[in-house]
């Protein structure tokens, strides 16, 4: 028996797949375009708001203030746990690995003390 | 017009060659049967309840009356992926345009399915100043059902119902189904709440008020 490449035969199945998933929407594209009349309108252009008319713009900004929260979330969540598996196999750790995590806890401490200053963590 | 033709060509296939090469085996369909066969088993309806009737349309969808036998479980949360609109109950003159809004934002070919007395014709609440009497007032109704409210075996009729008339719908000629001709609208006017009424009380190009022809007492 000769070693035969199997990639061509897995490239072959990789085209049939994509094939069968292109195929219908393509055929369903065409058949829109022959046989069913393009018909947008107000409504069914407008947002959809559960049936009423939708008010204001969805283009609305978010308080960039929120970015102490994802902080203090990496800070409290985040980190415990990556904390505990380093606990675990703390004594089995080489050093690069201990570096890498004292780095990490580090600059997350950073950021607690940071917050800290800017008094995110008083309750006002 | 070369798809049309071979339409036609295949429509001429004589039922009894059909038959007897079905029994061989061999399968002939045209693309009208094909294309109305795959639409009418793929009715997807949009998933809202108005009052009591959504009871009977969620058992409908349940296990015991399994309305996925006829390939329309697939109840969507969003108007722009639904076939179907199942008018499940009481339509307040509140909510009215909000089911008028929502059919216009389906994409076509859309079907109506108006279940339950109420959603026909008001029912038991007929008299009250604020029930719609109908929503065939503002959108086409493809299937009533009366009862009040129906049991899934009606909803169930008339999902076969609404199939056999799929069925017959024609791809091309004078007869095909709106969603086909490019004139007939896809939007229906959205009625505004008036100060005694909605305005306009209904759309008179999709219902007109019945007409007495009784010879009288």
């Amino acid at each position: 028996m000769s070693e035969t490449n199997p990639y061509p035969f897995l490239l072959l199945l990789l085209l049939a797949a994509g094939l069968f998933a292109v195929a219908p929407l393509g055929a369903a594209w065409l058949w829109s375009k022959r046989f069913s009349p393009r018909k947008p309108g107000q409504d069914k252009n407008a947002i959809y708001e559960c049936g009423l008319e939708s008010k204001g713009d969805a283009w609305v900004h978010f308080r960039s203030e929120y970015y102490l929260y994802a902080i203090i979330f990496l800070i409290f969540d985040v980190e415990t746990v990556f904390l505990l598996p380093f606990a675990v196999s703390f004594t089995g750790l080489s050093s690069g690995a201990f570096i890498a995590m004292v780095v990490f806890l580090l600059l997350l401490a950073e950021g607690l003390v940071w917050a800290w200053q800017k008094g995110v963590l008083t309750w006002k | 017009m070369g798809m049309a033709e071979r339409c036609a060509d295949l429509e001429m296939i004589d039922e009894g060659l059909r038959s007897e090469l079905s029994k061989q085996g061999i399968f002939t369909t045209t693309l009208e049967e094909l294309y109305n066969w795959g639409r009418k088993n793929s009715l997807w309806p949009l998933g809202f309840g108005l009052a009591c009737c959504a009871i009977e349309m969620i058992a409908t969808s349940m296990a015991r009356y399994d309305l996925a036998r006829f390939g329309a479980e697939v109840f969507r949360p969003s108007p722009r992926q639904a076939d179907l609109m199942i008018v499940a109950g009481t339509v307040t003159k509140k909510m009215a345009p909000q089911v008028v809004r929502l059919y216009n934002q389906m994409p076509e070919p859309k079907y109506v399915i108006a279940m339950g007395a109420c959603a026909i014709s008001g029912g038991p609440f007929k008299q009250g100043y604020n029930v719609l009497k109908g929503i065939d007032r503002y959108i086409p109704v493809d299937v009533h059902i009366p009862g009040c409210p129906p049991r899934p075996e009606a909803l169930l009729h008339a999902l076969m119902t609404l199939q056999q008339k799929i069925e017959q719908q024609s791809l091309i000629g004078e007869e095909r189904p709106p969603h086909l001709t490019a004139e007939a609208p896809s939007e229906f006017p959205v009625p505004q709440y008036g100060e005694h009424d909605l305005v306009p009380s209904k759309n008179s190009a999709v219902w007109q008020p019945p007409v007495m022809t009784g010879t009288g007492g």
